[in-house]
């Protein structure tokens, strides 16, 4: 069967303008992968259930195997690719190294996504509502704990370097 | 990749645009909200439309309006329901039941109008086409049986949305749009028990928004079961909401249940039942009793059917008792995240 349309498309991933060509009937994980190449989002189930590949649409995580492309039309999409600043880790990414927040890491890029949500609404999570954010990015090496620790840390991380920024003694 | 099969996107910006475009369009057409339920449906082949029409862009879909009652714009994604403070405290059954829906990452998409919709389930259904061709299909899509009752002539796929026990417990309506007419309908009747053909909307119509008018005296609640405490779909839920007086005496109740029938049941024996007794454990006890033998489960769905109706009585206890004040928090916590059978 010949595919669907093509259709113009307007987004910005990673601050970056993108005007694509995709066919209508793919959705952003395609696009991201095949079209624009940036792979670090994974694809796992490709029906919702895993979390491999959550990016952020206008600062929230979403799955992007279920959203269509085209819902995205001028929406801010960010993604593993634009985590770091350059070649300075995001202390997210340092803090899973540093903890064993991953093995395989094939959730780590869906998981480091949706914990990088979580922290901006809520600098200091507790573990429960570490637990309850990450509830959708499942893991089949870790066990978990350690992914918790990780955003723990990263959390505190964060809050030290504003401060210190901020020029207050913490 | 899994792809989606090809079709046609339309994105109109308005409800009449849309509903004029799934009149032209007929039954290949489908709306697409958040596409949670839909496109992993259509990865599988289970639903088919060679036109998706997407509510995303209609803007008057989002709208909430608390003046007088509650009025939700259908296109309001669980989300930011969820975040709605006022909600939880005049609506809680629902603001509980929206928070167990799949997951926060689904759920920041999810709407709740997609929720009220969404497809029947069952686990000869929820399949890959491949494994479903292996079983000659079923009565719900291209096949003439039925493998969970062989006998049936009727598709007993389950009803698995959370928030519809819920509202239907408050007393929610729905409006319902089409080209050529407007409606609004009881959700408590916009069900039918056939799991191939589960709800009274026609094809033609778009549903707009559901409207809860204001409750006074009447407190709500959720209770589901699942086996994972992360996220599942519901295999039996309960949802009550009732009207007391000032001494604790019932003036109204509606006990509901979920997942254990191709549609939600409303119970009007326990509503006759309840009303003019107030909560003691006798009449919480009974109450459970008149609910249980509502309830149908069937082998489609994880868990076993004769564990799933056993667990009614305990879960409509859990509900009650938390209605008439007890502190059951940690009970919650612990069903919450540790269902098993
Ligand atoms: C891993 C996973 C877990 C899930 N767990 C749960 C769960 O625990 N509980 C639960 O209830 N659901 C669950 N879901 C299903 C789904 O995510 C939710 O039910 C969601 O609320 C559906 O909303 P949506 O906007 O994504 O619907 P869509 O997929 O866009 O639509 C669903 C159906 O409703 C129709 N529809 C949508 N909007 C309208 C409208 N305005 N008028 C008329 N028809 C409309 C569509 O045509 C379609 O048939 C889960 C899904 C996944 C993938
Ligand atoms: S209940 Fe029967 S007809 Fe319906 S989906 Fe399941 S097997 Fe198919
Ligand atoms: S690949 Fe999207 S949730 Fe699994
Ligand atoms: S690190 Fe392997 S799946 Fe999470």
């Amino acid at each position: 069967m010949s595919g669907s349309k093509k259709v113009q498309l307007h987004l910005n991933v990673n601050n970056e303008d993108m005007h694509v060509l995709v066919e209508s009937s793919k959705t952003l994980l395609e696009v991201l992968r095949e079209d624009l190449t940036l792979t670090g989002t994974k694809h796992g189930c490709e029906l919702g259930e895993c979390g491999a590949c959550t990016v952020l649409k206008d600062g929230k995580p979403v799955l992007s195997c279920l959203l269509l492309a085209l819902e995205c039309e001028d929406a801010q999409i960010e993604t593993i690719e634009g985590l770091a600043d350059k070649d300075q880790l995001h202390p997210l990414q340092l803090a899973f190294a540093q903890h064993g927040g991953l093995q395989c890491g094939y959730c780590t890029p869906g998981m480091l996504m949706t914990a990088k949500a979580l922290l901006e609404n809520e600098a200091r999570p507790t573990r429960a509502q570490i637990r309850e954010a990450l509830s959708g990015n499942l893991c089949r090496c870790t066990g978990y704990q350690q992914v918790i620790e990780s955003v723990e840390e990263a959390a505190i991380t964060i809050e030290e370097t504003e401060n210190s920024a901020a020029g207050v003694k913490s | 990749m899994m792809r989606l099969p090809p079709f046609r996107y339309i994105a109109p910006t308005s409800v009449s645009e849309a509903a004029k475009i799934l009149k032209e369009e007929g039954p290949c057409a489908m709306l697409v909200a958040g596409g949670t339920d839909l496109l992993a449906n259509m990865k599988r082949g289970q639903q088919t439309p060679e036109i998706l029409i997407s509510l995303s862009n209609i803007k008057s879909l989002h709208d909430v309006s608390n003046s007088s009652g509650l009025t939700l714009g259908a296109g309001l994604t669980l989300g930011s329901l969820l975040e709605n403070d006022s909600i939880r405290d005049s609506h809680t059954g629902l603001w509980q039941a929206a928070g167990v829906v799949a997951t926060p990452l689904l759920r920041n998409t999810a709407t709740i109008g997609g929720n009220i919709c969404l497809d029947t389930r069952c686990s000869y259904y929820n399949q890959n086409e491949d494994w479903r061709k292996a079983i000659n299909n079923c009565l719900k899509k291209d096949g003439d049986t039925c493998w969970v009752a062989t006998t049936s002539k009727t598709c007993r796929a389950v009803s698995s949305t959370d928030t519809a026990p819920a509202l239907i417990s408050l007393g929610a309506r729905v409006r319902l749009v089409s080209a050529d007419a407007e409606r609004i309908v009881e959700m408590k009747d916009l069900y039918q028990d056939d799991g191939a053909n589960y709800l009274q909307r026609h094809s033609n119509e778009v549903l707009t928004e559901v409207i809860l008018e204001p409750l006074v005296g009447w407190r709500s609640t959720y209770w589901k079961l699942r086996r994972r405490g992360s996220f599942d779909f519901p295999i039996l839920s309960v949802a009550a909401a009732v009207q007391t007086d000032g001494g604790g005496t019932i003036e109204d109740a509606r006990i509901v249940l979920g997942a254990v029938s191709s549609l939600p049941l409303l119970s009007t024996e326990a509503t006759e039942f309840l009303v003019g007794k107030k909560l003691d454990d006798d009449v919480i006890e009974e109450t459970g009793h008149i609910m249980a033998k509502l309830a149908k489960p069937r082998g489609n769905t994880d868990l076993t059917p004769i564990w799933r109706k056993k667990m009614v009585p305990s879960f409509v206890n859990h509900a009650l008792r938390e209605l008439r004040g007890d502190d059951v928090r940690e009970l919650r916590k612990r069903i919450a995240h540790q269902a098993r059978g």
